[in-house]
């Protein structure tokens, strides 16, 4: 080995006082240099201190490959090595411990550097049960990074594992723990998951071996959760939150928290003991928790991870609790304003980063409006920080704030400083959240100014972004359209700034609105002609405007600046340079064009005759030249128009864009800008007009024939012949099923809302309309049918029409039902109205439903036991076991078993956490009594659910709306 | 946190600890692109990045950096002390420790590695535990116990407060 040296190279931290100014808030790179440090060209030098255990062997290697002068050179030398290894392992000489730790060590070094390694796990196995340490360590270091689901090694390991946990040595069992985290495969989980829990929770364990074993726990739950089994222990581990040792406490937070994610109810008296924690750690002065205060910060890991824990639960619904966490976020928000105890950046990182949790915790609960103002005041702070970092992070917690009721207002007050960050940030990452920040606090009234910054950002935004702030840009302009000219502006701009990023669901898009929405068809023409007008335009202009010139030219034709051959002329100067999907739509263009202006039919006819069109190499292309030509000589004017009449508006849907944006950012990246939020604003925006609500009311009439409803309005429909093909909206119908009121439909147009009240075998529900755009609906009416075979089971009538259904307004109807004997099938409410010179139609189906007719029955333990064993006959009782789709909490089910219908039972079932019910139903010709009982398996996430009735047909309905819920 | 690279300005992987189970092949994926993405950012840039659907926390100490991958709903900040913990780990134990260290004792800072993170989660975070579970390890082995207080003061590098405090460890 040569010669000691006392440094050489960089130090990664320097230390002493001399830098420790540098190594403050702006960290600079010292090279630490001495008189012996050798030139960056000359041979590397060995470290001189090998700590604990040196292995010359292996430091000459090392040594060796670091002074390699090519890859050749390294592997050349390597392979030398392997060839000496193995020489070493096969040979006859039985090798010391110590040897097959460094041939070990080598091999694994080997791995590292990227080079495949195919023996050695066996010497690897046989150092496990060593008896010096690093001799094992080494063992375990290389199967953890190494490891190979060879069976038998496997069980080999394993055995290893068992005895050094059974060895009571409390390093060993840190190693063999240590190595079960790392490894964390199914056939340890197997092996291991039941004894852990009990070294975690028996009284005798070390406190490192408990961290340890709290962690280890928490990473096989992560890789095989089946595995790990619930039990008694769970309930101590929850009470290692008040361990005296910081350490342990640290360790099992994160495994209670991995453990509650997965079943928040086992783990629920976590939320007091980590509110008390948490509350001692903020009060704490500095120097309290010794060690464990970094840079003047009480334990901010710690102080992290309880805030996350906390996140896995409700706000307390303990008001003392409740409070006791109200004061500890508030403490935490005002040492946010205190003067910083240390200028050091880790100082000021770690109590943001405490902050940051807090504000997490604070925008979860969403129920503190002074929190989220405050917390979103301090965001306000830090978008102007001198520290990238923290500008970045403010940026983002403020896109979950701006999705918050109460705090949007606020948000939305920092507009001009994100719009500046757009502008001035020099890192793309930042950019791009302050552009995701602009999207998540659109609304209606800062659309027009957000959508416009975006654009222009647009122009020199970073490529790797573009095409998402496209989607951004579609979207916001398309959801806060006041005025549709803006809209089809904003798009326009959109393909001549980023055509190559405007994916084809952008300008589908926007194709489907014009064609929708017959006020904005003339000012789209106009401003395609004049935007092909550039010499130099986006082949996806070329692409809108062929087809908005196509379907609507004639609006702009009488203007002899755009006249038919002038637009004709304008579209066919572009068709040479585009590609082939784009010709062939131009040339459908051209067809529509010949129905449109018969003076330039003489002209079309010519081009599609041209050899380059009939003789086109691309099959389309001449398929479509051949058989327009041909159209247009045969057909005559009447066929013409009908073939090439304008294209029927298209059905209303989600915009394809959101859902390639929602694909593009993951599911829950993407901040709802239309979820219930906007209620506050929304519903104000909605009083102003109920003045002019419209209260029409048809009192049910129990003797007519529920056939008139439909016939009646035949007559008056008679161009609603397509009614029939209307698509039944029933995407919010399950949702009604344990609720009354609520929104059933909402498209971009219209809202439809629901408000009912049941008493026995009679129903009212009040349906509102809303008027969602700024424009009038005519002829606005709507009407219920009902299939032949419901219509016998309950009773209905309502049938309304307004001229007018004024921009912005609502209005209300009721409607009457009777339940005549049990149903299955539901009620379908029709609405046809005019939009924009379109007849729109929309079928939703009506929440009218079995259990709505139910009266809740409270009985004693007794009575229901006695008319269970009634009921016991195998038709009457119908079971489902299913998969829970929300997260199994308690009260959530209670109350979605009362709003089903039945009166709750408590302390019948001896396992109270059962959930048992009773009611009856109420039609007219009969009553049905019901007994309910539903059974959560919180371990498999499982429920099963179990329903007695006198009816099979009723149980099988009850029992198929129930199973759904939950 | 799904896992942590250590890498150098030129590229070089230098240690990686992986969190979730993934191919050869995938962490091979993984750290390339990563290290050239990192690698191609200039030095006043935010220590945050989304990366797929990950977030990235990296920070450069001297010729080395420390990149760590973590979930969405993960703290950044708290992720960059993590780092400098572990830097400052690393340090203590090897006595202004630089990237050589790391290269030659690799096997050290996997093992210090170990006792600070486990799982990807914060074990023990006090400076002092830490290194006293390594030290305690390093003293199990009684026969070179001497050559190392011998080269332990060639570096100056003490923490124990007297020759007693080494005995009584050793005697375990």
């Amino acid at each position: 080995m040569g010669p000691v040296h006392t440094v050489y190279g960089p130090a990664l931290l320097c230390a002493g006082a001399g830098c420790s100014q540098q190594f403050g808030a702006q960290p600079q790179w010292i090279w630490f240099l001495s008189s012996s440090y050798v030139g960056a060209h000359s041979t590397t030098l060995m470290p001189t201190v090998s700590k604990g255990d040196g292995m010359r062997g292996l430091a000459v290697f090392i040594s060796d490959i670091r002074n390699c002068k090519s890859k050749e050179a390294e592997i050349k030398r390597i392979n030398k090595e392997l060839a000496n290894i193995r020489s070493k392992f096969k040979g006859d000489k039985a090798l010391d411990g110590y040897s097959k730790k460094k041939y070990v060590c080598k091999l694994l070094f080997i791995f590292l550097l990227g080079h495949d390694i195919d023996f050695g796990h066996m010497e690897a196995v046989n150092l496990l049960s060593s008896n010096k340490y690093t001799e094992k360590q080494i063992g375990y270091l290389f199967i953890s990074v190494l490891v190979n689901s060879n069976s038998d090694l496997i069980r080999l390991i394993n055995n290893g594992i068992k005895n050094d946990l059974a060895s009571r040595n409390p390093t060993f069992m840190n190693l063999a723990l240590h190595c079960i985290a790392n490894v964390g495969s199914r056939e340890m989980a197997e092996a291991f998951a039941f004894e852990i829990p009990s070294i975690l929770v028996a009284g005798d364990t070390m406190d490192s071996v408990k961290q340890s074993a709290a962690l280890c726990l928490l990473r096989l739950n992560r890789t095989s959760p089946d595995l790990v089994p619930m039990g008694e222990w769970t309930a101590r581990v929850v009470h290692l939150l008040n361990d005296q040792h910081l350490g342990v406490v640290t360790a099992a937070t994160s495994l209670i928290t991995t453990l509650a994610q997965k079943s928040p109810d086992d783990f629920k008296t976590s939320i007091s003991l980590a509110v008390a924690r948490l509350s001692r750690i903020v009060t704490s002065a500095s120097i309290d928790l010794q060690d464990y205060t970094y840079y003047f910060v009480a334990a901010p890991w710690l102080s992290v991870k309880l805030l996350r824990l906390l996140q896995c639960y409700p706000p307390p619904e303990d008001a003392a609790l409740r409070s006791r966490l109200t004061e500890c976020l508030e403490t935490i928000l005002n040492k946010a304003q205190e003067p910083p105890k240390s200028k050091k950046v880790q100082h000021s990182n770690a109590k943001n980063a405490v902050l940051f949790e807090a504000i997490s915790l604070i925008i979860h609960h969403d129920s503190e409006p002074t929190l989220l103002v405050r917390a979103c005041n301090q965001l306000g702070q830090f978008l102007q920080h001198r520290e990238t970092n923290l500008r970045y992070l403010a940026l983002e917690s403020m896109c979950t704030l701006a999705s918050s009721e109460f705090s949007h207002e606020a948000v939305k007050t920092h507009i001009d400083t994100v719009i500046n960050a757009l502008k001035t940030e020099r890192d793309v990452s930042v950019r791009q959240r302050a552009v995701d920040l602009l999207y998540a606090m659109c609304d209606r009234s800062n659309a027009k100014q957000i959508v416009a910054e975006m654009l222009s950002y647009l122009e020199t935004a970073d490529y790797s972004i573009r095409e998402e702030i496209v989607l951004k840009v579609a979207i916001l302009a398309e959801k806060y359209a006041v005025d549709y000219t803006w809209y089809v502006d904003t798009i326009l701009n959109l393909i001549r700034v980023a055509g190559d990023y405007v994916s084809e669901e952008v300008w589908y898009r926007v194709i489907q609105i014009v064609i929708n929405r017959d006020d904005v068809q003339g000012y789209a023409a106009k401003t395609v002609f004049e935007a092909l007008q550039a010499p130099a335009c986006h082949e996806n202009l070329v692409k809108v405007g062929g087809y908005i010139l196509g379907e609507f030219g004639n609006l702009i034709a009488g203007d002899s600046r755009s006249s038919p051959l002038v637009q004709f002329s304008l579209l066919h100067s572009k068709f040479h340079l585009c590609s082939v999907p784009t010709r062939a739509l131009l040339l459908s263009a051209y067809i529509k064009f010949i129905n449109l202006f018969p003076e330039v039919k003489a002209t079309i006819q010519d081009v599609l005759r041209s050899d380059s069109q009939l003789r086109n190499a691309d099959v389309e292309l001449q398929q479509r030249a051949v058989e327009y030509l041909k159209l247009s000589c045969i057909a005559s004017t009447d066929i013409l128009a009908t073939v090439l009449e304008e294209m029927p508006p298209f059905p209303e849907r989600e915009s394809s864009i959101l859902a390639k944006l929602k694909r593009k950012k993951g599911p829950g990246k993407l901040p709802d800008i239309d979820e219930n939020r906007r209620n506050v604003n929304g519903s104000s925006e909605h009083s102003e007009n109920t003045d002019t609500t419209n209260k029409v009311s048809y009192v049910l009439n129990l003797n007519s024939s529920p056939s008139t409803g439909p016939s009646l309005l035949v007559d008056v429909f008679s161009d609603s012949s397509t009614s029939a093909s209307v698509d039944v909206s029933e995407d919010n119908f399950s949702r009604f099923v344990c609720k009354n009121n609520g929104v059933i439909y909402e498209n971009q147009l219209l809202q439809i809302g629901l408000k009912s009240e049941y008493r026995q075998n009679l129903g009212r529900i009040y349906v509102f309309y809303g008027n969602k755009t700024s424009t009038q609906f005519l002829s606005f009416s709507s009407f219920v049918t009902s299939s032949d075979i419901l219509k016998t089971h309950i009773l209905h009538c309502l049938i309304a029409s307004y001229p007018i259904i004024e921009g912005g307004a609502q209005v209300q109807q009721i409607l009457n039902i009777e339940c005549v004997s049990d149903f299955t099938d539901a009620p379908v409410l029709n609405i046809q109205f005019r939009y924009g010179g379109t007849l729109q139609n929309i079928a939703v189906k009506l929440p009218v439903m079995l259990n709505k007719f139910f009266q809740p029955t409270e009985m004693t333990s007794q009575d229901f036991f006695q008319r269970w064993k009634q009921l016991g006959a195998p038709q009457q009782e119908v079971q489902k076991i299913f998969k829970a789709q929300h997260p199994m909490d308690t009260d959530v089910t209670k109350a979605k078993i009362l709003g089903f219908g039945v009166a709750l039972l408590d302390g019948v079932d001896p396992n109270p956490a059962n959930f048992v019910g009773a009611g009856v139903i109420h039609t007219k010709s009969t009553q049905v009594g019901c007994l309910l009982r539903l059974e959560p398996n919180a371990q498999a996430q499982m429920y099963r659910l179990t329903l007695r009735t006198s009816r099979e047909s009723v149980s099988q309905r009850l029992c198929e709306l129930l199973g759904e819920q939950f | 946190m799904q896992f942590m690279l250590l890498f150098s300005r030129q590229g070089k992987l230098r240690l990686q600890k992986w969190y979730v189970p993934l191919s050869d092949k995938e962490r091979k994926k993984i750290s390339r692109d990563l290290v050239q993405t990192i690698l191609a950012r200039k030095p006043k840039m935010c220590s945050f990045l989304e990366w797929r659907d990950l977030k990235i926390v990296y920070k450069r100490y001297a010729s080395l950096y420390f990149c760590c991958a973590v979930e969405d709903q993960d703290n950044e900040l708290i992720t960059l002390e993590i780092i400098h913990r572990y830097v400052e780990l690393l340090d203590k134990y090897f006595g202004s420790v630089c990237e050589l260290d790391i290269i030659f004792n690799f096997e050290k800072a996997y093992f210090i590695l170990d006792e600070f993170l486990l799982g990807g989660e914060a074990q023990e975070t006090s400076k002092k535990n830490v290194l006293k579970a390594i030290e305690q390890a390093d003293l199990l082995i009684g026969c070179i116990f001497f050559t190392y207080l011998l080269e332990k003061s060639c570096k100056l590098f003490i923490h124990y407060k007297t020759a007693a405090d080494l005995l009584s460890v050793k005697q375990m």
